[in-house]
């Protein structure tokens, strides 16, 4: 069995105050593990991003243990965690979340220049990531001159440039079509996961889940169940 | 990340444009009203410069340059014996009706200084010869005088000619520059008692005595006594010309029709930057968001606000203040309207400009500030 990535136990969050409060998460344990693609699944509503967020540390809990890498990510300050979070989590969203202003090799270099990087080392290796990607034709062209599958690509090579640990997808496919999601998801199997890295995948896209190593279900904010390749529930889905 | 936060800025053509016209149009109006508002301050004391004396001793109850209250003949002799008084003049000031051959009237600025010593005579002549002011029924006009007193200001008027000034004849025997008067009137030099002949007769003439310190001796120490020995009122140069700004500031809704202009300069440079510059950062929530999650501090975003706020403001102050200059250069070379841009009024604007753009920095990292970077994850 791998060692652990991402562990929470008994994390709970809630939003709003009084009679508008709602639980969001409940009592939650959730693990994931290195070298593992993970895929976490379940209605709207159910808390999945809610978690995403908690893992990344975007967002505090209100009790519970969050562990990332063996770090308790929710007893460092604010500024340990962002530090934390730009050298650890590459982060790949619903909607690119790329600068339109940028081009790709700028776009890509952002988590480097981040860490302070300098901008020819950074734009070096944003290249290369580019080329990983198969987007080395396209170095210099706006996000808003690609396609949602290319911009996808764009926003993984800047998700893995800074080579982190764990990579936090939040659906990356829900805005592509079958074809491109097929692309990004073989590019995030073939790129992205290795048994340094952990990945998880936050999505509602049945057309993906046989790329998971393993699929955690939430129901009402809670873990409802995970299935395996080894127990073969994977291939029911 | 800094050539970053420029490039977001410059890539969003419109707000760049925006931002930029917002703060050019705020340090244009701040610089060229405060400048017109210096010309107009400098405009009022602009017989203390056209008649160079060190000290100006008149009547007590005088307020400004332009309004003087006629003394004794004998004033002259008073000031002249006072300790520490080189020399003392007589001066004639008053506005004058001239009436030109073709009949047309024009008002003048007529200066009447002492034909022995010439103190208080126009210092740049630029046609003719001071000496000439000796001879009977001559004046010195000045350049914009010799252009507003011809019937076609294409052919100014030149040595020889003549016209009249209460029925007396004066014939111009030199042309010379000087500052604009405060009532736009022509400066006409002559002597003292050629003055006194074309003005309608009072029982007393004197507008000033124009003095001179000893060598050695302090002007504002020699005026000090001369108020002591004569009961006059003596002031250098200086201490004349902010005696007579402050007049105006205080007596004239000259300062509060310039300022409301500046105020206005300000508070719309403050509303379209602030405002501009707002709904940038609004609009870039999602990808400042994408950013902090990723790791960016809070003092990285601050200061990637910073240098686009302080970028677009050094450039809108570059142009306005551009703008103003050209602006002077232009009415400089027509005359009208007064301009006058002392060095510290671009300190002064610049200030105002940096000012706005750390308001309108300080709005956008304050949203940054509380913005969570959670936000990237909704949908």
């Amino acid at each position: 069995m791998n060692e652990i990535a991402v562990q929470t136990s008994s994390v709970c969050k809630g939003f709003g105050e009084g009679e508008a409060r709602t639980e969001v998460l409940k009592e939650v344990n959730f693990e994931a593990r290195m070298g593992e693609l993970l895929m976490l699944v379940g209605p709207s509503g159910c808390g999945k991003t809610t978690l995403l967020s908690v893992i990344a540390g975007t967002l505090g809990v209100d009790r519970g243990e969050v562990d990332v890498f063996n770090s308790s990510l929710h007893a460092l300050g604010k500024r340990a965690v962002t530090q934390f979070r730009a050298a650890n989590i590459g982060f790949i969203f619903q909607q690119y979340n790329l600068i339109p202003t940028l081009d790709c090799v700028e776009n890509v270099s952002v988590p480097l220049r981040i860490q302070g990087q300098k901008a020819a080392v950074a734009d070096k290796k944003a290249a290369a990531m580019l080329e990983t990607v198969g987007l080395g034709k396209r170095m210099h062209h706006r996000p808003n001159m690609l396609s949602g599958g290319q911009q996808q690509r764009v926003a993984i090579a800047r998700a893995l440039v800074h080579d982190p640990r764990l990579i936090i997808c939040d659906e990356p496919t829900a805005a592509l079509d079958s074809e491109n999601g097929t692309k990004v998801m073989e590019l995030l199997r073939g790129v992205a996961a290795r048994p340094d890295r952990c990945v998880i995948v936050v999505t509602h896209d049945n057309r993906i889940f046989k790329y998971a190593d393993r699929m955690t279900h939430m129901e009402d904010g809670r873990i409802d169940h995970t299935d395996t390749k080894e127990n073969n529930a994977l291939e029911h889905n | 990340m800094l050539n970053l936060a420029l490039k977001m800025l410059l890539g969003d053509k419109a707000k760049y444009i925006m931002l930029i016209s917002g703060l050019t149009f705020a340090a244009l109006l701040m610089t060229e009203q405060a400048a017109i508002f210096c010309g107009i301050m400098q405009w009022c004391g602009s017989t203390l410069d056209n008649v160079g004396a060190p000290i100006w001793v008149v009547d007590p109850m005088v307020e400004q340059v332009n309004d003087t209250e006629a003394m004794r003949d004998t004033d002259v002799g008073r000031v002249r014996s006072v300790e520490g008084v080189a020399w003392a003049a007589p001066l004639y000031q008053g506005n004058l009706r001239t009436h030109m051959r073709d009949g047309s009237f024009k008002f003048v600025q007529l200066i009447g200084i002492d034909a022995t010593t010439f103190a208080g005579a126009p210092r740049d002549i630029i046609q003719g010869r001071l000496d000439d002011l000796r001879l009977p029924n001559t004046v010195i006009l000045d350049e914009y005088g010799s252009k507003k007193l011809s019937h076609d200001p294409a052919k100014p008027i030149g040595l020889g000619e003549t016209f009249e000034i209460n029925d007396r004849e004066a014939r111009v025997v030199g042309i010379c520059k000087t500052r604009m008067s405060f009532s736009g009137n022509p400066y006409l030099f002559t002597t003292y008692d050629q003055a006194v002949q074309y003005a309608p007769s009072t029982r007393k003439m004197l507008s000033c005595v124009l003095a001179g310190a000893a060598p050695g001796q302090d002007p504002a120490q020699v005026a000090r006594r001369i108020n002591q020995a004569t009961g006059l009122k003596a002031y250098t140069k200086n201490e004349f010309f902010w005696l007579s700004i402050w007049w105006y500031i205080k007596n004239t809704g000259i300062p509060v029709a310039f300022g409301a202009t500046v105020v206005l300069g300000f508070v719309v440079g403050l509303a379209i930057s602030s405002q501009t510059f707002y709904s940038f950062v609004l609009e870039n929530l999602r990808n400042l968001g994408a950013l902090k999650a990723m790791g960016a501090s809070d003092g990285i975003l601050a200061r990637m606000i910073m240098l686009q706020t302080f970028t677009v403001g050094l450039i809108g102050y570059g142009c306005g203040v551009g703008l103003a200059t050209v602006f002077g250069l232009i009415v400089l070379k027509k005359g009208m309207p007064p301009f006058f841009l002392p060095w510290q009024l671009p300190l002064i604007t610049l200030a105002a400009i940096l000012f706005i753009c750390w308001l309108a920095a300080s709005l956008g990292i304050r949203k940054i500030r509380n913005l969570e970077p959670a936000i990237v994850f909704r949908g």
